[in-house]
């Protein structure tokens, strides 16, 4: 087991006032898992995601990653865990805007204690295995948005996590370049990497293989994508508009990903943008 | 060696950082460039002064000492010029009573026309000396030869000139074999003294005529003149000691009862020599004392930028820490950052400051061509410099490493 998670609470001391931002969240995610942990805002996914990436401790509660207690460890301490175990891709990619891509993998293992020795060439293997293997030279902004996250992946995966953390990682991105991103992060999963994405759209999180839903600091529902309520009510809503769109537009070019998709109904997915131009 | 590395890393990553924010860094340690170079320059300068000072004392000779009749100021018409005037057989008393002494040549110094052949100097500075006086006065013999003991003993007309009378009064073949009249005696040149520009300080700068005769011809051409005593320390060190047993004989020899003033002087050219460093050496300390108050307004200035950076970078702090930068790492990383400006700043002074004293000192002409940076100086400045680096910096550093890793990758 990877990830256990028992009783988890989490109190922000507003001023006087208390705001429980968890009220006790137990969850276990296993090695080689793709979860998706969703919610809407205020729900506290923001503070679950925290808590697993080790930046925040719970109020109260246990979280045991790979065997290591980490709830009550210190701040030093929780570094070299985020160092070693957790690689965190974030919304706006948070590259150095003047470091090379190169320079940007390399920045996590300036602050490793293991991997110091050939920190270059497990810099230049991470940015080829998510494809940029041409551009290391390239400084953030002479990337686009999709080869700038994943750069932030590769800076991610180069010290080899067990838990690869993803909090929107498509949220500034167009829908194809979110085609590219998901397609990487489901190459990744199939290489065996631990994946846990927290996003609010359901096409994202359809990708991965467990839906965590969370409201007002608890858990909602935890299951298998295929099994999730709300989940097969949103592809079931899809498949109609996409069949509304094939009668009206019959020569309308299916820009689905669905193809690609191996657990999940075989429907065609049109993206949201596609419906929505459907729509009037 | 973790450490070395990560020193080094970071170290690169200041340095890397300074150079994209270039106009900024300067404007952050240009008061410790001015600092730093105005300290360079205020020792320099203060260290050539004293130089300059020192060097003028030793061109009349280190290791001197000189005795000379006085009337005492409180009680000057208590003696009666006999009873003040240094006479030969006191003088001759010096050494065996002095042990601090290494030797002593009486001098008898007047003042008389000077001919040879159709040359004439209606005064010329004679003065009878001793062989000894070469050495005391480190002014040898350049051709010819000194004076003998048989010179002295005989009353010898005998003279010794310097190259500045051999010039003035055209003595023909370097002077030596000529006669020439000196007070209306005739007396044979039997060598030339070299001429010794003694400092402006303590003359007219540009060399005159001498003539030397023996001691005990001077005598008998000035029977009744008073003399003076020029001695020298066995070591420069020694000279409150020769005072004291100098003071100690001429008292005991005239009689003096206790009470009495002094009826002599004597004077040490160390105890200037000593004065002028302990001057020197204050007047570079105060200077240099204003100058580090400078350099910790400077220190101000490069805990403002620091400030600035630290909430300028708060995502990027953010982002280290969330992979894996320790609050330990971060810290160090703003307080090398801070040195590191502080030491470029530190350099760029010790470069104008020494560049500034080098130019005044091959400036043509130079009051201060004796100006020099001593090494203690660089190795303060540096250092002082490093300390303000890391107690200025040492704010903005702390700041930095406990910002929440959350709330900088939140921070706009």
């Amino acid at each position: 087991m990877t990830i256990t998670l028992t009783g988890i609470q989490k109190i922000y001391r507003v001023g006087v006032e208390r705001v429980h931002a968890l009220r006790g969240v137990d969850l276990s995610i296993s090695r080689g898992e793709f979860v998706a942990i969703m919610g809407a805002s205020g729900s506290g996914k923001s503070t679950l995601m925290n808590i697993l990436g080790c930046l925040d401790r719970p109020t109260r509660g246990e979280y045991i990653l790979n065997n290591k207690k980490v709830a009550r460890m210190s701040a030093a301490a929780l570094s070299q865990v985020r160092n070693e175990e957790i690689g965190f891709v974030f919304q706006s990619f948070e590259l150095m805007a003047r470091a090379s891509a190169l320079k940007n993998v390399m920045l996590p293992l300036a602050y490793s204690v293991k991997h110091w020795w050939g920190a270059k060439a497990r810099a230049r293997r991470a940015l080829e295995r998510v494809g940029l293997g041409d551009r290391m030279k390239h400084a953030p902004n002479q990337l686009s948005g999709g080869q700038r996250q994943r750069v932030a992946i590769a800076r991610a995966l180069v010290n080899e996590p067990s838990i690869l953390l993803a909090d929107e990682p498509t949220g500034n991105l167009d829908s194809r370049t979110s085609e590219e991103i998901i397609a990487l992060f489901r190459a990744l999963h199939s290489e065996g990497q631990t994946i846990i994405i927290v996003t609010h759209e359901e096409d994202i999180a359809g990708n991965a293989h467990r839906i965590v839903r969370l409201k007002d600091g608890m858990v909602l529902s935890d299951s298998p994508t295929r099994e999730d309520p709300i989940h097969r009510e949103y592809l079931a809503r899809m498949a109609t508009a996409a069949a509304d769109l094939a009668r009206t537009h019959p020569q309308q070019p299916d820009r689905s990903y669905s193809s690609n998709r191996s657990h999940s109904p075989a429907v065609a997915i049109p993206s949201p943008q596609s419906a929505k131009e459907a729509a009037p | 060696m973790i450490v070395i590395r990560l020193l080094t890393q970071t170290v690169l990553l200041a340095l890397a950082q300074m150079w994209t924010n270039k106009v900024r860094a300067l404007l952050a340690m240009l008061m410790i460039v001015i600092g730093v170079g105005a300290l360079i320059l205020i020792v320099g300068g203060s260290e050539g002064f004293k130089r300059n000072i020192l060097k003028e004392f030793e061109s009349v000779g280190a290791n001197k000492v000189w005795i000379f009749p006085r009337f005492p100021h409180e009680a000057r018409a208590r003696f009666s010029w006999r009873q003040v005037r240094l006479m030969a057989p006191e003088a001759d008393g010096l050494l065996a009573h002095c042990p601090s002494l290494a030797r002593m040549t009486p001098i008898l110094e007047f003042s008389v026309p000077f001919q040879y052949k159709e040359q004439r100097k209606p005064f010329v500075r004679v003065q009878g000396i001793r062989p000894v006086w070469h050495e005391i006065e480190q002014r040898f013999v350049t051709a010819g030869r000194p004076f003998s003991a048989i010179d002295l003993e005989a009353v010898r007309n005998v003279c010794l000139v310097n190259d500045k009378a051999v010039e003035e009064m055209q003595l023909p073949s370097g002077g030596v074999g000529s006669y020439v009249l000196v007070g209306e005696r005739r007396f044979l040149v039997v060598g030339v003294v070299e001429t010794k520009l003694v400092s402006p300080m303590f003359n007219r700068g540009d060399a005159q005529s001498e003539v030397f005769v023996p001691f005990n011809t001077a005598q008998v051409m000035r029977p009744d003149s008073g003399i003076y005593v020029v001695a020298q320390t066995k070591k420069p060190e020694l000279f409150e000691d020769a005072k004291a047993e100098i003071t100690f004989y001429m008292r005991k020899s005239r009689d003096l009862k206790p009470g009495d003033p002094n009826t002599f002087g004597v004077e040490a050219i160390e105890q200037y020599i000593a004065q002028v460093r302990r001057i020197g050496t204050m007047m570079t300390m105060f200077l240099s004392g204003l100058v580090m108050v400078a350099l910790l307004v400077g220190g101000v200035g490069i805990m403002v930028i620091q400030l600035v950076s630290v909430t300028e970078r708060t995502r990027e702090i953010g982002l280290r820490k969330a992979v894996g930068a320790k609050p330990s790492v971060i810290l160090l990383q703003f307080l090398v950052e801070a040195v590191v400006l502080c030491m470029t700043g530190a350099a760029i002074g010790l470069g104008i400051g020494h560049a500034v004293v080098y130019a005044v000192r091959v400036w043509p002409k130079s009051p201060l061509e004796q100006a020099a940076v001593p090494m203690w100086a660089t190795a303060v400045a540096v250092v002082f410099c490093a300390g303000v680096g890391v107690v200025f910096g040492m704010f903005p550093a702390i700041k930095a490493a406990r910002l929440d890793p959350i709330d900088a990758l939140r921070h706009e």
